[in-house]
């Protein structure tokens, strides 16, 4: 293998029939760059998909309700359904075990001011675990606590952009706010990689939200992280039984997906799974037809190279040369050219891969289009051994022929 | 040198086979230059063939050099032609994309020697056959003489026992066959075994000795008056 005399011979080979060098090793780079162009397009969709899901925890689940849509049990349609501390309070206790985070929401929207800047926001009421549900980033101060919820404070947490609309660069953290008519203590400041409107959420305690305006126990939301120990279909299965037992408890019609409803982020996962599932099963299938196109397309050419050469054996037979010897050389040359050829393509795929990058994200949801070295490894690897084999076979039997009857061959 | 006793050989052509040498004994010592006329289809390529370890016999025996020949692998054989045997081709068999000095320089490479090495050797038998300031000329740039004497520098280059040589002045017109006549013989004036296989009578007059064959079988064996001016 490492015989540097052999190596001189193949080179020279190579180098004084270079069409038919060059067509085996187009044949192979064209194999590797489609394999590589159709796996970086995949795993760009896939980045897109995986992305759409990044902001909310992999795990959470929603529980909504709305107006029924169905009578039940004497009940006419049209009742307004309303979630209450109770609703909040029997989930947390039944299910305690399959529920890793646990938060009630209630929607508000006021007008925060500081001095003369004021403005419109969303408010959020809240448990402290909603901080790990929306994954909010507490960069400045602390996130709302248990503490806060037991003494119904005054205490608010605030996103990057309203710090950055009623602040600017001067600091805000324990800062009064007014909100709507209320003044509340600034306590944390927060980044969130959901995009701006994330950014622009004021959070308090669900309790201190409960006793100011209203004066009830409603809530607006439960929102949960399903424990990370259930698999897909239990955490589906969980969702399912949590749907139910609620409409139970609230007499709903046991089908009314208006009235009360739990979105479960694990039917989304289940489904996203699956779908690239496919895909990647239909890029398998492709991408391995272009590489068996791209090893045949070798072994044909090697075929023809080899019958071409039979004579050139029959003359080195006759001056000495082993069998063995002239099929290492033919296969040497055989395995050097596809991976030259094979390092091309893939070169090549890669670099149009980064000029893609990430300009087709908006129209054709690829993001980020890039390949996996271990696939592309593999690739090459799988093309090595298609080359070994393409020159392996057909040299064995050239150099098998009786050097007089490769002597006479044209 | 070369030993034959009672060979045969047989090709099938179809169910049939044809029978092409029908029983040969011949006898050739170190540093004879023999020749081997016949029409063609006498049999005389097979015979030549069958020396060269290029093809195999059917019955009979045959030494090389004291070897008895039998069971002969590729890579025995191709051992055995490397070490012991040289050839010269009616068609030069040259390797096309090779220059002169890499073609004459190919079977050391097979021997096993460096580059540097049989580069040198291999320039000093192209000075031999007079073609040193072709040295670095690709076979398509030379004559037919020039190619066949080429040829003769790569068949000598190992130092073989024996050169055999299949109609080499086939393809060359009078003069040049001339001068590769001279060549043969000159080799053969240093000792080495010349074996050429010819039809042409005034090729087969400058060696010194006639083996003639019809139909796979030896008519005559005489020595010529070369071998008698001696």
């Amino acid at each position: 293998m490492f015989d540097l005399d052999r190596w001189r011979e193949i080179f020279q080979s190579i180098n004084k029939n270079k069409l038919r060098s060059a067509l085996s090793g187009f044949t192979v780079a064209f194999a590797i760059l489609l394999f590589t162009l159709l796996f970086g397009i995949v795993s760009g969709l896939s980045n897109t998909f995986k992305d759409a899901f990044v902001d909310d925890a992999q795990n959470s689940m929603f529980v909504r309700v709305w107006r029924t849509t169905k009578p039940f049990k004497g009940l006419q349609k049209g009742r307004a359904i309303q979630l209450t501390n109770e609703e909040y309070n029997y989930v947390t206790d039944e299910y305690g075990k399959k529920i890793q985070f646990k938060t009630a929401r209630i929607y508000k929207n006021f007008n925060i001011k500081y001095r003369n800047k004021a403005n419109n926001y969303n408010v959020r009421a809240v448990h402290p675990d909603h901080q790990y549900l929306e994954k909010t980033k507490v960069y400045e101060g602390r996130y709302l606590i248990g503490r806060d919820l037991k003494e119904k404070a005054k205490v608010i947490v605030i996103g990057r952009l309203i710090k950055e609309d009623l602040f600017g660069e001067r600091p805000a953290l324990g800062k009064r706010l007014n909100v709507n008519g209320i003044s509340y203590k600034i306590v944390g400041i927060y980044s969130d990689d959901g995009g701006d409107n994330e950014e622009r959420i004021a959070y308090i305690p669900v309790t201190t939200a409960q006793m100011i305006y209203g004066n009830n126990d409603h809530i607006s939301q439960i929102f949960l992280g399903y424990n990370p120990n259930l698999n897909l279909d239990q955490a589906v299965a969980f969702g399912n039984q949590l749907e139910r037992d609620l409409r139970k408890k609230l007499d709903i019609h046991p089908d009314d997906q208006s009235a009360l409803s739990v979105r479960n982020m694990a039917e989304a996962n289940k489904n996203v799974g699956q779908f690239m599932g496919i895909l990647y099963a239909i890029v398998i299938l492709v991408g391995s037809g272009t590489l068996i196109a791209g090893i045949i397309g070798i072994s044909n050419i090697m075929i023809f190279i080899i019958k071409e050469r039979t004579k050139e054996f029959g003359i080195r037979k006759a001056l000495g040369a082993k069998p063995s010897s002239i099929v290492a050389m033919v296969v040497q040359e055989s395995i050097l050219i596809t991976t030259i050829a094979g390092y091309l393509g893939l070169s090549l795929g890669t670099y149009i891969l980064s000029l893609i990058g990430d300009s087709l994200e908006d129209d054709y949801f690829i993001k980020d289009p890039s390949v996996s070295p271990t696939i592309v490894v593999g690739a090459t690897i799988v093309l090595i051994i298609a080359g070994l084999i393409a020159g392996y076979l057909p040299a064995k039997k050239a150099a098998n022929i009786k050097p007089i009857v490769a002597l006479s061959a044209d | 040198m070369i030993k034959i006793e009672n060979l045969h050989k047989s090709y099938p052509i179809g169910k049939d086979s044809l029978h092409v040498l029908k029983g040969l004994d011949l006898h050739i010592k170190e540093g004879e230059f023999v020749s081997i006329m016949g029409s063609s289809g006498s049999g005389k390529s097979t015979l030549l063939n069958i020396v060269g370890l290029l093809d195999t016999h059917d019955e009979g025996k045959y030494y090389l050099n004291g070897q008895l020949i039998k069971d002969l692998n590729e890579k025995k054989a191709a051992i055995l032609r490397n070490k012991f045997l040289g050839f010269v081709f009616q068609s030069f068999n040259l390797i096309s994309y090779k220059t002169a000095l890499e073609n004459v320089a190919l079977p050391l490479y097979y021997k096993g020697m460096g580059r540097k090495e049989r580069l040198k050797i291999a320039l000093e038998y192209l000075e031999k056959v007079g073609l040193k300031d072709w040295a670095e000329h690709l076979p398509n740039e030379l004559s037919g003489g020039q190619k066949q004497r080429v040829a003769i520098a790569r068949a000598l280059v190992t130092k073989p026992k024996v050169v055999l040589a299949d109609e080499p002045t086939g393809a060359l017109d009078s003069t040049t066959t001339d001068s590769v006549m001279d060549l043969l013989k000159e080799i053969n004036d240093e000792g080495m075994t010349v074996f050429v296989i010819t039809h042409e009578e005034e090729v087969a007059a400058q060696t010194k000795r006639i083996v003639r064959l019809r139909d796979g079988v030896i008519i005559s064996d005489k020595l010529t008056q070369q071998a008698k001016a001696v």
